[in-house]
């Protein structure tokens, strides 16, 4: 079953639609993935970036990123309308360090102890937050988790709610 | 007395106005001005508004927008008022209606109604994003500007948008919904050429070349408004569903849900099933989340999601799962959904018997898409085409959005459901149309870049094909036109 069945992005998918950076680059530090894999008219994040690292040619193209210009910032993260684009670390030790999106309660805060949610919503470990900043009401939220865990958090759950 | 106001969300910060109270059935009700009674009344805990004809059926609100008749009470003896478009006010006199209501005693309102003519350049029928947009180009090159819109607050759906548009930042791309209309209003407020009349019914046209509008007030008046040119934006409505007991407290339009917990920060209810995997039905899964209500599925008779990827991914990763290829079959319980039950489908998209799933929900959300608000270009006379993909009758118009009625103009829903971008831009083209007829030099090569954009580009996704085709259909050209006019 594809993502169209599922809403489930697997690594294939991403590599079939060219939105994977290389293993080269991913080891180098920081990266933005770009998990939009679908024609949507929309170019947010062309404009988002200050780097100047994604591209598109027509609106619905899906988004390219030149890979040595992206540092892994996280702006797009913030600004992405479809909350579809993730910054991975996976260059420091045994760790990795998930970059994400989050419009839930309650806030997050650096220290924070979470839950690691994979793309089924499904409590894959617990992590640490390391860094979180707030744009327009949207929160971009760096977790450390296990390297092994880099493909499959993409959520936190934070308790006390 | 329960309030079932949100107080904290993630997103929307609740300013809450003066607290005001009202009866309902002889009970004092709390609530702020801002709210629609059925806001407050929802907040308070009331949850059926009406009955069945017969009166054996209890019936909550279904659309919660003023197009269904699913909360028609009686306010300050007045019946049949649709109380989701009612603004609560001190003092008032809200009641049920035991089914058909009787014909009102002879009250000061109806009494006091004064005519009032109005002469106009451009009449626009519809706050939304098509009739603002619309609205802020026309007055921004001077023309006299009405809006018209029966709601009591403008913005049309844009309010209850909690996300971040996608498209391009021309249209207010990566800007939330409600944040848009916020804009829109500010600006148009500070523009003398247009004006906004809030709870103005337009109810029809008459040979004599006058709109019939009445705008309800303190005193109400009957409006007759001249216009040399009309763009109708009334938008669209909430489609229903077949089902066993669809019709029972709980069960409600997703954008019903939507108005309540992101215009008046009311949660809808506690356990929510979705039904539709649309756009629709994909954010308002997220939405009701936000809110802090249980989702516990969200039910898609297609094989496939109906919505974008990144939709579907965004509820996917906080655990709500999509069940294709299954649909409702029934809701149980006495007075509200206690239980929603939903089996697979066929390939013919019945129902497998042996298949059903049960769900605890006390909200069962309907996301089976819309149908326009055609009622007004109906009656005008405006040639329309059944068109089951774009949400049932849909005007024939130009690509300039002009209907069949020369002068008259369609944009947004109406036009074929779409969604906000495209309504935004077609309120410009209806715009630019017009003023290239008032002989504004610049206005056809704005119209044509527009218009390029629209259909070279935009509408070259192809995740918008199904919309596209459907515009396509519906679209044709002058000569036609011509020669369709007689």
């Amino acid at each position: 079953m594809g993502f169209k069945e599922t809403g489930v992005l697997t690594l294939e998918d991403m590599m079939r639609a060219g939105l994977m950076p290389s293993e080269e680059r991913l080891r180098k530090g920081p990266v933005a993935l770009l998990e939009c894999p679908e024609q949507i008219p929309c170019n947010i994040c062309v404009s988002a970036c200050p780097f100047k690292a994604i591209s598109m040619d027509k609106i619905y193209d899906l988004p390219r990123l030149d890979e040595n210009k992206c540092v892994g910032c996280g702006v797009c993260v913030a600004k992405c309308p479809g909350l579809a684009i993730f910054v991975v670390d996976v260059s420091k030790g045994d760790k990795a360090y998930i970059t994400l999106p989050y419009e839930f309660l309650p806030k997050p805060s650096k220290g924070a102890k979470v839950k690691l949610l994979n793309r089924e919503g499904k409590i894959v470990g617990e992590g640490v937050i390391v860094k979180a900043w707030e744009y327009e009401k949207t929160w971009v939220v760096t977790v450390e988790v296990e390297k092994n865990l880099w493909f499959d958090v993409r959520a936190i759950r934070i308790e006390g709610r | 007395m329960e309030d079932y106001r949100i107080v904290e969300h993630p997103i929307i910060d609740f300013k809450r106005g003066r607290k005001v109270s009202f009866t309902y059935n002889g009970k004092r009700v709390e609530a702020y001005e801002g709210e629609s009674i059925l806001a407050g009344l929802y907040a308070a805990g009331f949850r059926v508004f009406a009955t069945s004809p017969q009166g054996d059926r209890l019936r909550e609100a279904f659309c919660m927008i003023g197009r269904c008749s699913s909360c028609l009470s009686r306010v300050n003896g007045i019946p049949n008022t649709r109380i989701c478009i009612e603004p609560v006010r001190d003092g008032l006199i809200v009641e049920t209606q035991e089914s058909l209501p009787d014909i009102p005693k002879v009250s000061r309102e109806i009494v006091d109604v004064v005519e009032e003519i109005k002469d106009v350049d451009v009449l626009i029928i519809g706050a939304g994003p098509a009739g603002l947009k619309a609205a802020e180009i026309l007055g921004g090159y001077g023309l006299r500007v009405l809006v018209a819109t029966d709601h009591f607050r403008a913005g049309g759906q844009l309010v209850k948008q909690t996300h971040k548009f996608f498209g391009d930042t021309t249209y207010y791309g990566g800007v939330r919904g409600f944040k848009i209309a916020e804009k829109l209003i500010s600006n148009l407020s500070r523009n003398p050429n247009v004006e906004i009349s809030t709870r103005t019914f337009v109810y029809g046209y008459f040979k004599e070349g006058f709109f019939g509008a009445e705008k309800i007030g303190d005193p109400s008046l009957h409006l007759l408004i001249r216009a040399k040119y009309v763009i109708v934006a009334s938008g669209a409505s909430e489609r229903s569903l077949l089902f066993e007991n669809n019709d029972l407290p709980g069960i409600m339009g997703a954008g019903g849900a939507q108005t309540l917990m992101n215009e008046y920060g009311v949660k809808p209810g506690e356990d929510a099933l979705v039904i539709g995997s649309g756009n629709v039905g994909l954010i308002v899964a997220y939405q009701l989340l936000q809110a802090g209500v249980r989702v516990h599925g969200i039910a898609e008779v297609l094989r496939e999601i109906g919505g974008w990827f990144v939709h579907a991914a965004k509820i996917r990763r906080h655990g709500i799962p999509i069940f294709t290829g299954h649909t409702i079959v029934r809701a149980e319980g006495r007075d509200r959904v206690e239980k929603a039950v939903i089996s697979q489908v066929g390939k013919d998209l019945k129902p497998l018997p042996g298949t059903e799933k049960e769900f605890n929900v006390d909200l069962v959300l309907l996301a089976v898409g819309l149908q326009p608000n055609y009622s007004l270009l109906s009656q005008m006379g405006a040639l329309m085409k059944y068109l089951p993909e774009a949400g049932g009758l849909i005007p024939l118009r130009t690509r300039y959005m002009e209907t069949s009625i020369r002068n008259v103009f369609v944009a947004g829903d109406l036009s074929g459901i779409e969604e906000a971008t495209t309504a935004f831009i077609e309120g410009e083209i209806a715009a630019y149309t017009i003023l290239e007829r008032e002989g504004f030099a610049k206005a056809v090569e704005k119209r044509e870049r527009i218009l390029n954009y629209l259909w070279n580009e935009y509408r070259q996704s192809p995740v918008v094909q199904r919309s596209r085709d459907a515009k396509l259909k519906v679209t044709v050209s002058e000569e036609e036109m011509k020669r369709l006019r007689g």
